[in-house]
């Protein structure tokens, strides 16, 4: 049997339901040597901002139980180093080019989307939502006015459609998805990572030089599913859930659960191949329940 | 330089020292790419731990397609690969990282702690290129360790915290109180150690090349969490932040600036 696994994100078409989740990735040259990008349905690049970044001091990364932490800060060579030689890269690929865009101030946001214009780029994915960073990141993605402004500033300049990337830092993810979705958003995604800290009780230290970082990994996948759930109910467009995802079955938790399309992340450091992989599982999870069609699955759960 | 991940088999597994652990592997594709220096990412089979733990190659056996490593249990991965027992399984992904750029001049090769192991493949390939007076100057805190692996390759000059194996203090006390001269230093041990190795080698004129240790995550250059502050811009994000998993972890001493 054969089964489809393509979806359509805000008029875009992925040849199945799987990218990869910004930050964990790069622009996939350094994995293409392990995995086919043209297997992927869509590669979501590092963040990039209008200038380069230097990031956060070390350690940037520290393991907990089932998950990790992660205070990288979004190090990145900034938008004219990005257009030169990233794009063009991902361009040799047959995926869709998903560009994670990420600022300090609005302006920031807007100018990187505005020289992203006239780009070979098929969406762009918003990052207010980095814990990690000091200005800008997180502070526009708590706030559902905050949220509702950006929103539709960079909707105003975007040639591209929009995602907008929701933290789970929040008190009402339904609040924030409604927001976004009104000002214009074109789809979401989420969740970013959850803000954590762990201590080094040897070294009576934080294990990260920033002290507080981002969780990932299989331990946050309930509250993913959740939020996604929740998130899916509030709004009409499309989402892309994410959020420890480390097999087929995972994601497939999350189309149920009311997305279109996942996206796999902390999973890819334990195993280089794990998104070309889910991607065979989850064809595989429709075989074996005869499901023709990907989309048939979406929100399943909810409905009588 | 092709990374290949696979299952390696386990040929043998000793305890070497207090907490320290000897491995040889069979990795065929590995063995064939591998240079002094680089390292190999281990990953656990424990799913509640995510992270693959890097670990620098102490032995390639091209004939035989093996890699020995020499690593010391410093937490719950590495407890977990100590249990590993002959014809076990383990996934593994290298070799990673640059490795060593070796000349054929004086070579003075000082590996401080759990930065020993790496010295050793390294002193194998010098010598048997014909490098000139390859000298070994390893510092220990109190027990030693492959030590007479070396001592079969070149002349070893020891240090210990407790000067119960050479000269009592760091592998610098060792290096000035035998007036050891060279052209070509090669160093790998704890951050302290290094930054002294810095310090000696700029100050006598002497080429340095210093291999770091950082956490990682993907282990080839991808992520960005395993930075070190460079005297150059990097290749990546053109700011002065080198990968030590894929630009690294073998710097010029000149090159890496102290955060």
């Amino acid at each position: 049997m054969g089964v489809n696994t393509s979806v359509t994100i805000a008029g875009v078409n992925w040849k199945n339901p799987v990218t990869v989740a910004s930050g964990t990735f790069g622009s996939g040259a350094e994995y293409s040597e392990l995995i086919d990008l043209n297997e992927l349905g869509a590669v979501t690049t590092k963040g990039v901002a209008s200038v380069p970044w230097q990031g956060n001091p070390t350690p940037r990364i520290a393991e907990t139980y089932g998950g990790m932490l992660n205070a990288v800060g979004l190090q990145n060579p900034g938008i004219d180093v990005f257009i030169k030689r990233d794009i063009p890269y991902l361009k040799q690929y047959d995926t869709k080019i998903i560009v994670n865009v990420c600022g300090k101030t609005v302006a920031d946001y807007v100018d990187v989307v505005e020289r992203l214009g006239d780009e070979a780029v098929d969406l762009l994915e918003i990052n207010v939502s980095c814990p990690n960073v000091k200005e800008g990141g997180i502070a526009f993605g708590q706030d559902p006015d905050a949220l509702y402004d950006i929103t539709k500033a960079v909707k105003d300049v975007a040639k591209q459609p929009v995602i907008m990337k929701l933290s789970p830092n929040v008190t009402d993810i339904v609040e924030m998805a409604k927001a976004a979705e009104a000002a214009g958003a074109d789809a979401l995604s989420l969740i970013n990572t959850i803000t954590g800290m762990k201590i080094d009780v040897h070294k009576r230290t934080f294990a990260l030089a920033n002290k507080t970082g981002g969780l990932s990994g299989p331990a946050i996948k309930p509250v993913a599913v959740r939020m996604v759930y929740q998130a899916a109910k509030a709004v009409r467009i499309p989402i892309i859930g994410m959020g420890g995802i480390m097999t087929g079955e995972d994601a497939i938790e999350f189309i149920m659960a009311g997305a279109t399309a996942v996206s796999v992340g902390t999973a890819t450091f334990r195993d280089p191949l794990a998104a070309v992989r889910i991607v065979r599982e989850m064809e595989a999870y429709m075989e074996r329940y005869q499901v023709e069609d990907i989309n048939e699955l979406r929100g399943c759960v909810d409905r009588d | 330089m092709a990374i290949t991940k696979t299952m390696a088999s386990v040929i043998r597994q000793e305890c070497i020292g207090t907490g320290i652990y000897s491995i040889w592997l069979e990795a065929k594709e590995i063995a064939d790419h591998a240079r002094a220096g680089q390292f190999v990412n281990l990953y656990c089979k424990d799913a509640s731990r995510l992270l693959p733990r890097p670990i620098s190659l102490c032995e390639i056996n091209r004939d035989h397609g093996t890699i020995r490593l020499v690593y010391r249990v410093a937490g719950k991965g590495t407890e977990e690969f100590s249990h590993l027992h002959t014809d076990h399984q383990i996934e593994i992904m290298g070799p990673l990282g640059n490795g060593f750029t070796q000349q054929l001049n004086r070579a003075i090769l000082i590996g401080g702690g759990i930065g020993i192991p790496p010295m050793l493949q390294l002193a194998k390939e010098l010598t048997e290129q014909g490098a000139d007076q390859v000298k070994a100057v390893l510092g220990y805190r109190d027990e030693v360790f492959l030590d007479k692996e070396f001592a079969d390759i070149c002349p070893v000059y020891y240090a210990s915290e407790d000067g119960r194996h050479g000269v009592k203090g760091t592998v610098m006390d060792a290096i000035r109180s035998y007036a050891l001269n060279g052209d070509m230093i090669y160093a790998c041990g704890p951050t302290p150690m290094l930054k002294a190795v810095q310090a000696y080698a700029l100050e006598h004129g002497i080429t340095a090349q210093l291999s770091l240790e950082e956490r990682m995550a993907c282990g080839i250059g991808a992520c960005l969490a395993c930075v070190c502050s460079s005297k150059e811009t990097d290749a990546h994000t053109h700011v002065h932040n080198k990968r030590v998993c894929k630009d690294g972890p073998v710097f010029f001493a000149e090159e890496v600036e102290w955060a």
